[in-house]
């Protein structure tokens, strides 16, 4: 794989509510196959990062680019490569999982049959097959979760966007869907960008940012980042970069 | 490998790096998904089905039986002859399912904003212009619905249009249906939280709906208020009701017709920037 090749680029970009500046001069870049933890306190800008990077907010100071497409100018293609799981479920209860998830290949332009096969490909590989027909009510919530790993999939995205996709789970729950992402983005040879706030969601080969009050604090790989902080854990480095707040 | 954007990774199928990925296939599909998904979810909620017609249905039963006595009609077009209360304000009411309807539309926006859904709709790789129109055909496909219903009722109650009328007024429900849901898009893009809703009831539905002429003809307000018979004849779902009115009896009233038409493209164009990222309410309020 050429080195040279950037999935999601960031590039200077700053956003403010008003006067309340909420991004200060980001920037990053993330490579195919390779999984990167947004690490940051609440408040520290992640959602707003991810609104930026989906287009649901304009992107004014700064550029980003998904696959070489500028999410501004060249929007609809970008967005042709993201797929995105979103920190509150986005599912319709009432629809069951199919119907949700026929739902999203409608959107994406997908053929009945091109849906169909996709759908039953990867439902099964989280064993969701057989509970299609369900209704996303009837579902737990780590169940809810992977059926929307199962829809970001879908139409083949290079880049999976997923913002606390852990939060209120059980641990093995959690523990399966962090082991799923990351074998995903190893098979695939897609470029996962993870926002969290739970240390013991990163693996160490992954890339790490840390973001704090709308700057990157520290980017690069796990040894990195604990060789600049001189930190023996990432806990401990996470402490040192936000002053001892809370992830 | 190249530095095309987008060469070097995997594509969805069927498209090729810097091509645009939107066909009219694409288009096609999105929009009977969109559509498909909101007659289904109508469908298989059986309370919001009937509570969509317990409203009309009252209004017409017991509402209009109270005021037959009270209020007598002279002979205004497109009736011909002297009509009772309940032939009267039927189209009103049609009028009505398609006002609620539409804002009931614009809830469920709001509603879908604040829970999530609303961002899965708007991160797919399409114009919002595109995916607004598609939510707000799908409304207007379902208030259409509504009315029939509520007209099928209203036969068996005595009363009945020229049977061409039924098939006349379905292009009349369409425009009047798809510019009270894009006034229902408009004010979705404005809200911020559901609980400002109740506002848009108080504000918005009651003041347009009364004053109107779904439940008085215009000669009779202006007998008692001249300012309230301006208000009323330049409301736009006056002119929509009236459209409605008239084709319900095979006749095309062209200044209803027209002022409908331009009300719908002021009120979609307006939704449209409230939408958009760079432009519209999205940005002020923190959300989409």
């Amino acid at each position: 794989m050429n080195s040279s090749i950037v999935a999601l680029s960031v590039e200077d970009l700053s956003f403010s509510y008003g006067g309340k500046k909420a991004l200060t001069q980001v920037n990053f870049k993330i490579q195919p196959g390779e999984c990167t933890v947004l690490l940051g306190p609440n408040g520290a800008g992640k959602s707003t990062l991810f609104s930026l990077i989906t287009r649901l907010y304009d992107t004014r100071d700064g550029r980003i680019e998904l696959c070489g497409f500028d999410i501004k100018r060249q929007t609809l293609l970008a967005l042709a490569k993201l797929g995105v799981v979103f920190q509150q479920t986005t599912l319709d209860m009432d629809l069951s999982v199919m119907q949700n998830l026929r739902y999203h290949t409608s959107l994406h332009g997908m053929g009945r049959k091109q849906a169909e096969q996709r759908i039953q490909q990867e439902l099964e590989r989280l064993n969701m097959y057989d509970r299609r027909f369900e209704k996303v009510r009837q579902l737990n919530g780590g169940h809810r979760r992977r059926v929307e790993i199962v829809r970001a999939l879908l139409h083949k995205p290079s880049v999976l966007l997923l913002d606390e996709p852990t939060v209120g789970l059980d641990v093995p729950s959690r523990l399966s869907i962090v082991e799923y992402v990351h074998q995903l983005a190893v098979e695939e040879n897609l470029a996962v960008l993870w926002a969290s706030h739970l240390i013991d969601e990163i693996y160490p080969g992954d890339h790490l940012i840390v973001l704090h009050k709308g700057q990157v604090k520290a980017n690069g790989t796990v040894d990195e980042v604990l060789n600049i902080t001189n930190s023996p854990t990432i806990k401990d480095a996470f402490y040192s970069l936000t002053q001892g707040e809370q992830a | 490998m190249t530095n095309r954007p987008g060469a070097d990774l995997h594509l969805p199928e069927g498209r090729r790096a810097g091509q645009p990925c939107v066909t009219l296939l694409h288009y096609w599909r999105a929009m009977r998904g969109i559509i498909w998904r909101e007659l289904w979810r109508f469908v298989t909620q059986r309370e919001r089905f009937i509570s969509a017609l317990v409203r009309p249905l009252v209004w017409l039963f017991v509402f209009a039986a109270g005021f037959r006595a009270a209020l007598g009609l002279a002979i205004t077009p497109p009736y011909e002859t002297y009509i009772l209360y309940e032939v009267y304000i039927t189209p009103g009411l049609i009028g009505m399912i398609q006002l609620f309807n539409g804002m009931q539309s614009s809830l469920s926006m709001v509603y879908d904003r604040e829970m999530g859904s609303m961002r899965i709709l708007m991160v797919c790789p399409l114009p919002r212009w595109f995916l607004l129109i598609s939510k707000l055909l799908a409304g207007t496909g379902v208030s259409i619905l509504q009315a029939y219903v509520f007209l099928a009722i209203a036969w068996f109650y005595d009363i009945q249009a020229p049977w061409q009328g039924y098939l006349w007024i379905m292009p009349a429900l369409l425009l009047s249906g798809l510019m009270l849901g894009a006034l229902g898009l408009l004010l979705s893009s404005f809200i911020k939280q559901l609980e400002n809703f109740a506002g848009v009831m108080n504000f918005v539905i009651f003041p347009m709906f009364f004053m109107s002429t779904a439940l008085y003809p215009l000669w009779k307000v202006k007998e008692s208020s001249v300012l309230l018979y301006h208000l009323a004849q330049y409301n736009p779902f006056s002119q929509a009701v009236e459209m409605i009115r008239f084709a319900l009896y095979g006749q095309f009233n062209s200044m209803a017709f027209i002022y409908t038409l331009v009300a719908f493209i002021v009120f979609m164009a307006s939704a449209i920037i409230g939408y958009n990222p760079s432009k519209g309410m999205m940005m002020r309020k923190g959300g989409a």
